[in-house]
């Protein structure tokens, strides 16, 4: 091998990459730990590490003020729902694009993710019009069907690259031994993606839990997920930095955990043994 | 039954005109093969009979029905790919099944058949695993297997042994004319290399540029081409083809003569050539040989012949074996 990476090389890089790691998990980490401190401690300057008295109280008053499984469940059903919708939508759409191209199919695929780009307050005035107008307001379908077209050019870029990775002759086996259209996705496309599928499932479960803008926009009470919980500790009687970090963190542990234990799952590629 | 024929048959990618029009009949229980260089368009013509690609004219008739518009699950033809294309979620098991279940027939009669493939097939103990855990040859059987038990009215082979080593393409060559024998099933089997045309076709299509230049039985071809192309593509190694005076005598623009149509001797002959490189196998002798103003030629001595390089020969063509072409490499007859 040629550019074979010195010892020392490989010890700068695996210093470097610790250092952005650690820069990135240092919130978190701050978070976490404010969310045990009480809120005299938590301001307090110099702040302490780990020298402090710990205390669970933040977390028995965040559960008494507010009701945080009512909000983990709209949470669940807007993320798990935005992305199953979106997947009966992108897995044709994809397949489409990856099995049939056209002259134009990377220029649809590049205008549907271009319209990611567009800051999506310059659409809220025309969206919450909508919502009023049609009773759309704090409903989880009204969410749900937001969240799923937000999320939707994402998927289906996702999905479309996995399925380009999908030999064409196997889906044609398919079809001459005299599946359907239907069948062919079915039994044949959405097993050999089942890796990428999942990945594109995760990475659009957590993008719809995280989402802020819309759901703090469209909803009060009835449909309002954990982001709006979170909100709801930063307002008016002033901050409360240990409450609010303990809702936080109560906030994201759920799809922290999820995206700990699949992380074996995103990075699993299509290692089968189809062609060759 | 499977009897196939082509009429007027078009295809066109955009404004690349790959199969101008092919007409073609195809009898029941043929082994028809498709041969012709790279990108000449047999895989293409494949395809239009199964119905992956759409025809942009003509009619493709199966048993007399015109299919040019139907789906390939309705034509009732099995293909086999180059690249197996085996379903790699499924055990053996369920990808020889996966048509039959396609077909609503009862686990009763799958299983029979699935057992039943797997036993003319060698893969009774295979049935169980994935396509990941098996050699080349096991997956391209896996795939014959696939195509046997829907039980079609035609076979379908895309240069289904180009993947395997050479002294399995051998097997393979054998297993798949055995097979062949057996069922006597229509068979229609694209390759680029002429061994197996010869070997295994009872007809051979020669296509240049989506066009059929000639269809016959291989010894047909091989006698007989029809033209300058036919003659260098059938038959290894290539036919020798000599212009010029030569040509003149025998009154036509320019000659073909086979490598094996040409004796060789050290003392006496109509050509005096010498000898370039000698490839020795044994059991014959290829000269390769640079005739003068003939120019380059290959001929081929029967056995062991104590000629190399540098060595001067003399190379007699047997007369009733040279082919003549006109001006346009239209073959003219023997004289
Ligand atoms: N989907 C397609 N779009 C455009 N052109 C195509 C398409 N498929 C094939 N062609 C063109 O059609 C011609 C014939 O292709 P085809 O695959 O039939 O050749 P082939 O005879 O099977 O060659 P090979 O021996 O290399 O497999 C080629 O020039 C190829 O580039
Ligand atoms: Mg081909």
């Amino acid at each position: 091998m040629e550019n074979k990476q010195t010892p020392l090389g490989h010890i700068g890089f695996s210093i470097f990459a610790w250092i952005v790691g650690l820069l990135i998990f240092f919130p978190i980490f701050w978070m976490v730990l404010t969310s045990f401190k009480t809120e005299l401690e938590a301001v307090s300057i110099p702040p302490s590490f780990i020298s402090f008295d710990w205390t669970l109280e933040n977390y028995a008053e965040v559960q008494a003020r507010s009701d945080y499984f009512r909000f983990a469940m709209n949470s669940v059903i807007l993320s798990v729902g935005s992305t199953l919708v979106g997947l009966l939508f992108a897995v044709p759409c994809a397949w489409a694009m990856a099995f049939n191209p056209t002259k134009r199919t990377k220029d649809a695929l590049l205008w549907m993710l271009s319209t990611k780009m567009m800051p999506p307050v310059g659409v809220l005035v025309p969206i919450y019009l909508v919502f009023r107008d049609w009773g759309l307001l704090d409903t989880r379908f009204g969410l749900i069907m937001v969240l799923f077209l937000m999320n939707l050019p994402i998927m289906v870029w996702m999905l479309y690259t996995y399925f380009k990775e999908i030999p064409s002759d196997i889906l044609e086996a398919a079809r001459m031994d005299g599946a359907t259209l239907p069948k062919e996705i079915i039994f044949v496309l959405l097993p050999m993606a089942v890796p990428g599928i999942a990945s594109t499932m995760l990475l659009n479960i957590i993008l719809a839990w995280n989402e802020a803008f819309w759901t703090l926009n469209l909803t009060t009470a009835d449909a309002a997920p954990l982001t709006a919980f979170i909100a709801s500790y930063s307002s008016p009687e002033g901050l409360f930095w240990s409450k609010l970090s303990a809702a936080s963190t109560l906030a994201v542990a759920p799809i922290l955990i999820i995206g700990w234990f699949s992380q074996k799952q995103l990075v699993r590629g299509l290692t089968f043994g189809a062609v060759k | 039954m499977g009897a196939i024929r082509l009429e007027k048959v078009k295809k066109t990618f955009g404004t690349l005109d790959v199969i101008p029009g092919v007409d073609l009949d195809i009898n029941d229980g043929e082994f028809v093969v498709f041969v012709g260089p790279s990108g000449c368009g047999k895989s293409t013509l494949l395809r239009l009979i199964a119905g992956l690609e759409d025809v942009t004219d003509g009619k493709i008739l199966i048993n007399g029905v015109d299919v040019a518009n139907e789906a390939p699950a309705k034509r009732g033809l099995s293909m086999v790919f180059q690249s197996y294309a085996l379903y790699p979620h499924m055990t053996v098991y369920n990808n020889i099944a996966f048509g039959l279940k396609m077909a609503g027939e009862s686990k009763a009669v799958i299983d029979e058949k699935v057992q039943n493939a797997a036993k003319i097939l060698n893969l009774t103990d295979y049935l169980e695993r994935r396509p990941g855990a098996l050699s080349g040859g096991q997956r391209q059987r896996v795939a014959i297997g696939r195509a046997i038990v829907r039980n079609p009215a035609a076979f379908l082979f895309d240069e289904p042994l180009s993947n395997l080593d050479a002294a399995l393409r051998v097997n393979m060559r054998l297993e798949i004319t055995g097979l062949h024998q057996e069922l006597k099933t229509t068979m229609i089997y694209v390759t680029h290399d002429q061994v197996e045309a010869m070997t295994m076709a009872d007809k051979i299509v020669v296509l240049q540029a989506g066009r059929v230049e000639q269809v016959g039985k291989p010894m047909d071809l091989y006698n007989n081409p029809a033209n300058k192309f036919v003659a260098g593509f059938i038959g290894s190694p290539k036919m020798n083809f000599i212009g010029g005076d030569y040509a003149k005598k025998h009154d036509c623009h320019e000659i073909g003569i086979r490598p094996e149509h040409v004796a060789v001797s050290t003392e006496s002959g109509d050509l005096p050539a010498t000898v370039k490189i000698a490839e020795h196998l044994g059991a014959e002798t290829y000269l390769h040989v640079n005739a003068g103003g003939f120019g380059p030629m290959t001929v081929r001595a029967t056995g062991e012949v104590p000629l190399g390089e540098h060595d001067k020969i003399w190379l007699t063509p047997e007369q009733d074996r040279i082919h003549r072409f006109d001006a346009n490499g239209i073959a003219l007859g023997k004289l």
